[in-house]
């Protein structure tokens, strides 16, 4: 019952914020993401990492055609719920200090694509994993097409029809694993280990790694990204890149790597090679972004890239930094396009040219988005240089020539944060005279603050999550090259 | 590598402390340093170094009592996946004791000195923020006892040089030299994580002590132990400014004095020095490397010292002399002449940072003024520091007996024994700092005084927060060289350096076999000539600047192509610009507005409007006129039937 309160929580509490009005459904919104975070604490309290799938409740749905509500949390959907539940309460309390129009419809989709993301996590059926998947489309569609920037349109009617088109052939994909089970089943445990010949195993990676392609999204099935994260207001980029991504990433987890073994094994070099390209292609054009939401953008689409690289490159450490990384960037995207609203908010616009002297007159501000940077940048001590670290030592053991090449993220994330940070931040304000910037407003220092915690706390400490996912990414492997 | 459990006791609390003062002070100062009057935040900086050096004081003494071994001390668990297990642990031996030692001593002088120097700074606090964080990264550098611990310190001492050499963040050119010493250091940083790769990989372990007694297992110049030194060494050009990477060094004095003769001369820039010398083991299993130090820290040396000739900024001057000695140091690593590395490091420490905080306080009197065409005259007017200077300028032009010429001797006696073709050069680029050094010297503090009215009115000696460091460390750049006396000089085991670090060699087998052995009367004779080639030069110095006068070329006067080259600094920035960062921009736009927008875009839109236009001829069909319908019904028949009948 408590995974199934997960999903519910925020289903209830989206219901109950439409009938709050104004501000005040933000802090029912608030205080039901909290709960959420609350519940997720008292679960990872109880949470044996050794005991494998836990919290589970499956009853029969369809029985007709199989399908079960089956639910459930292992090591890997923990990180992924965790995740979403950190990221609830701080991109609600973003908006605290901003005016948004119809805020109580605008907060329930939030709730209600917290809802279906959790649900994602921790469906153990093909079939209740689709349906929140296809769930999660609809609060962000409405949500970027409600409150998005003013090129919205087509650009969230792109981002719409590029991923369902992805999610049918996902669909295709689980109706052949249903085909191929046992006894005509869409449950985890029976699409497992089934022993499908190497073509069947193939199209059948084709078909669902499409859709976990362009979630993520991968190189070359990106284009949709680098706009809606720009024109999607900052909740809505915060929700796509901090949480929504991470959909792609845990479903490459938990329904190809142990679902097709033979078909990953057979394409692993091929996935590296576009993964490693993604990361050099990306962190290459975000060097001369003006948009500093679109320059994030790429960032962090080079990011996952990394992340993406190390999925495929069968080894703990590579499996474990993924795991540690998905977290990690879902935590310091949010901070990053939490700071370019602030600017936004303050100057009007994003552009990078034109701005700077920020350092002298918002220290605070300036101080915590430099610690968000460094966290990006993967300094050690930092939450990004764990995660980095492990991805690139696992991917050099797939091949160092692999590792050395994704690794040049290390140089260019330095040139274009730095770049970007003190055209934006440092020195003088020469444009125009009146040129204010007030600094952090309550809300605000809060979000940051700790978001900037969370940075160097996981940068010093990651042991505690490390541990937490170990015994699953194990067992996972284990089934790979059983 | 014995784990002594008493000492481990006795200094597990000493280890904690020693680099988490120092992290204090940070968080005070950059926490509260708002409400904290400036006075009592820049002493509890200092204070945080100088407790750290009294602890470093006994652990050293220890050691040299032979009452301490060589201890590790494990605080917790930090990355551990499977059998990757990276505890966050302390490895102290001789070698980390002596850099404890430096990092905190000359780190609590500049410290002092800062309270003085930056006095009148709006971002006083701030700046003692950021020293106090750049000692503890330092200190974890040197105390890291797996690569990556070091790698935490190589890592954060790249931050904290960030943030000082653009600590005047109001001027983007200052902010330029930040972003690319990082970005440079990143470069280097990239080598170094590859190299820890290969390392866990080869050796199944990071730490020191389960890596280093497994090399034994390995010949020599095999393949993956050359790929893990050069990649080391990769690491090591970044952060010590050898050839390619050294040109952030130079652009580096953006920041405030105190932080060149810190970070950028003393401690930061030796980092690279500690890696090699930490892994000699590794380091001598692979001539092949060993030759490219070579070759490139003489490079290095002899360009450094040769850009130094003809620069007029008094801390461009000392940068470029510290690119070159950084060179020298490296000469000494390539010849496995580990020890006489960290004498040079440690005398260099002792007389660069006594020659940067005296080019302050040259700056400090001249009202800001750098450039040395515009000095002239100083010695009566500050003569602390004029005195002090002159003591710095002896100790690097290699004259005995101060620091210098020991620790340089000892690196140009093991070049002879290797080749003396390469002590003929090496010896070559100690003249050319003889030169430059006397140059600068003779510019800044005689003949006529060349400033403004307004600066000449204002010259003064710097208060006592600033000449006291000048004065110690003046006392160590006469005296630290008698750490090292060779045994032609001073008899046996009269090179006290030698035997206190010996057991960090102790399990180099190779090292055994190698160490020079030169003629005494030879080495007497090297000795006798360098020391000559150096007054030589400092002569010519003194003929052209004093005796004859000559000023330096104003920046507007033509000059010869040589000139030109050197003046330029050999164009290296320029050829960066052009054959990296250009292409680099240049690159990022075409990716976008080229790859990005047309075609992979372009291809997706593409399929979206076949779609639509697709559908759009499609439904021309449905016009709504059942007549059309019943004709498109009854061909579709007939089309079928026809088929069937056919096939």
């Amino acid at each position: 019952m408590l995974t199934s309160s997960l999903i519910l929580i925020p289903l209830i509490g989206a219901v109950l914020g439409l009938f709050a009005k104004g501000n005040s459904s933000k802090i029912v919104a608030l205080l039901v993401a909290l709960v959420n975070l609350g519940l997720t604490a008292a679960i990872m309290a109880k949470f044996n990492p050794e005991a494998g799938i836990q919290f589970e409740q499956n009853c029969s749905w369809i029985p007709s055609l199989g399908v079960n509500y089956h639910v459930g949390i292992d090591g890997i959907s923990l990180i992924m719920v965790l995740l979403a539940n950190i990221a609830g309460p701080l991109i609600i309390l973003s908006q605290f200090n901003r005016d948004i129009e119809r805020a109580h419809i605008y907060n329930a989709l939030i709730l209600f694509m917290q809802a279906a993301m959790i649900g994602v996590f921790v469906s153990f059926d093909g079939f209740l994993y689709y349906i929140f998947w296809e769930l999660a489309l609809i609060p962000i569609f409405f949500i970027m097409l409600g409150w998005g920037g003013p090129n919205r349109q087509p650009v969230t009617l792109k981002f719409f029809i590029y991923t369902l088109a992805g999610s049918l052939f996902m669909l295709v994909g689980f109706i052949l694993l249903y085909f191929n089970s046992a006894n005509g089943s869409f449950d985890y445990a029976n699409l497992i280990g089934l022993n499908m010949d190497l073509n069947m195993q193939l199209i059948i990676f084709g078909l669902l790694f499409i859709a976990f392609a362009i979630k993520m999204p991968m190189f070359p099935f990106h284009s949709w990204q680098p706009g809606a994260y720009t024109e999607a207001p900052t909740q809505g980029t915060m929700l796509l890149s901090g949480v929504m991504l991470k959909m792609g990433i845990y479903s490459v987890f938990r329904w190809i790597l142990p679902v097709v073994p033979d078909a990953v094994a057979q394409l692993s070099t091929l996935m590296i090679s576009l993964s490693v390209a993604g990361i050099i292609y990306g962190s290459w054009i975000a060097i001369k972004q003006k948009d500093i939401k679109t320059l994030f953008a790429f960032a962090s689409f080079a990011h996952v890239g990394l992340i993406a690289a190390g999925l495929f490159s069968n080894n703990a450490n590579a499996l474990q930094g993924a795991l540690m990384q998905s977290l990690v960037h879902g935590i310091n995207a949010i901070g990053l396009f939490y700071c370019a609203d602030i600017i936004q908010n303050r100057l009007g616009d994003r552009n990078v040219d034109g701005k700077g002297g920020i350092r002298l007159v918002a220290p605070v501000f300036a101080t915590l988005f430099a610690i968000v940077m460094l966290g990006t940048v993967a300094l050690p001590l930092t939450n990004g240089f764990v995660g980095e670290f492990l991805l690139l030592i696992g991917i050099a053991d797939y091949s160092i020539a692999a590792s050395a090449v994704a690794g040049l993220t290390v140089i260019f994330c330095a040139v274009y944060m730095l770049r970007s940070y003190q055209m934006v931040v440092l020195g003088e304000n020469t444009k125009s005279v009146s040129f204010t910037f007030p600094d952090l407003l309550l809300s605000e220092k809060i979000v940051l603050g700790i978001i900037a915690l969370l940075v160097i706390f996981l940068g010093v400490h990651p042991y505690p999550i490390l541990k937490m996912t170990e015994p699953a990414v194990l067992q996972l492997l284990q089934l790979i090259n059983a | 590598m014995t784990n002594s459990i008493d000492v481990v006791g006795k200094y597990a609390t000493f280890m904690m402390l020693i680099p988490m003062l120092p992290f204090l002070g940070f968080i005070i100062n950059g926490l509260f340093g708002k409400s904290l009057p400036k006075t009592l935040a820049g002493a509890l900086s200092t204070v945080a170094v100088f407790i750290p050096f009294c602890l470093a004081v006994s652990i050293f003494l220890d050691f040299q009592s032979g009452a301490a071994k060589a201890f590790t001390i494990e605080f917790f668990q930090w990355i551990s996946v499977g059998s990757l297990k990276i505890p966050m642990e302390f490895y102290t031996d001789q070698l980390s004791s002596l850099f404890m030692l430096i990092i905190t001593g000359v780190g609590s002088l500049i410290h002092l000195y800062s309270m003085g120097y930056m006095h009148d700074d709006e971002g006083h606090n701030r700046f003692f923020a950021y020293l106090n964080l750049f000692i503890f990264f330092m200190l974890i550098l040197v105390l890291g006892g797996n690569y990556l611990i070091t790698f935490i310190g190589w890592e954060g001492v790249g931050l904290c040089s960030y943030l000082l050499i653009g600590f005047w963040y109001k001027n983007q050119e200052y902010n330029d030299a930040a972003k690319k010493a990082f970005v440079m250091n990143r470069i280097g940083d990239l080598g170094f994580l590859l190299a820890i790769f290969l390392i866990f990989q080869t050796f199944g372990s990071i730490s020191f002590t389960e890596l280093f007694p497994q090399a034994g297992k390995f010949g020599m110049n095999e393949g993956i132990i050359v790929a893990i030194t050069m990649l080391l060494f990769v690491g090591a050009t970044g952060k010590s400014a050898q050839l390619p990477l050294f040109t952030w060094l130079p652009d580096a004095m953006a920041g405030p004095t105190p932080v060149s003769a810190l970070i950028h001369a003393a401690t930061m820039v030796t980092a690279g020095i500690y890696l090699i010398v930490r892994s000699n083991i590794l380091f001598s299993l692979a001539p092949d490397t060993q030759d490219v130090i070579l070759i490139v820290g003489l490079a290095t040396a002899i360009i450094g010292a040769l850009i130094g000739l003809r620069q007029n900024d008094i801390k461009k001057v000392l940068a470029y002399s510290t690119v070159s000695q950084l060179g020298y140091m490296f000469i000494a690593l390539g010849l496995g002449a580990y020890e006489a590395a960290f004498f040079h490091v440690m005398t260099h420490a002792f007389f660069k940072a006594l020659l940067f905080l005296g080019a302050g306080s040259v700056i400090h009197a001249m009202s800001g003024e750098q450039d040395i065409r515009n000095m002239g005259g100083l010695f009566k007017k500050i003569p602390v520091t004029a005195w002090t200077f002159l003591i710095g300028t002896i100790a690097i032009s290699g004259i005995p007996p101060l620091a210098g010429f020991f620790s340089k001797d000892e690196i140009l006696a093991n070049a002879f024994a290797h080749n003396p073709l390469i002590w003929g050069l090496a010896l070559g680029g100690s003249m050319l700092t003889a030169f430059y050094m006397f140059r600068l010297f003779f510019l800044t503090f005689f003949g006529e005084f060349r400033g403004s009215e307004h600066q000449k009115s204002h010259l003064h000696e710097s208060p006592l927060t600033i000449t006291i460091p000048l004065m110690v460390l003046a006392v160590l750049s006469i005296i630290g060289g008698f750490a090292g006396v060779p045994e032609v000089l001073g008899g046996e085991n009269s090179n006290w350096l030698a035997s206190f670090l010996s057991p960090v060699f102790a399990d180099n087998e190779i090292l055994e076999h190698a160490a020079h052995h030169l003629d005494h009367n030879l080495e007497i004779m090297l000795m006798c000539i360098s020391v000559a080639a150096a007054v030589v030069m400092i002569t010519i110095a003194y003929v052209t600047y004093i005796s004859k006068g000559s000023l330096p070329a104003k920046d507007t006067e033509e000059q010869g192509f040589f000139a030109k080259l050197i003046a330029n600094k050999f164009y290296f920035d320029e050829l960066y610009n052009a054959i990296i960062v250009k292409p680099v921009m240049a690159l990022s736009s075409a990716l976008y507005n080229f790859v990005e927008v047309y075609i992979i875009d372009g291809f997706v839109n593409l399929l979206g409007k076949t779609t639509v236009t697709g559908s759009r001829v499609l439904r021309l069909a449905q016009t709504g006129n059942i007549g059309f319908y019943f004709f498109a019904i009854t061909i579709s028949i007939l089309v079928i039937i026809l088929i069937n009948t056919i096939f």
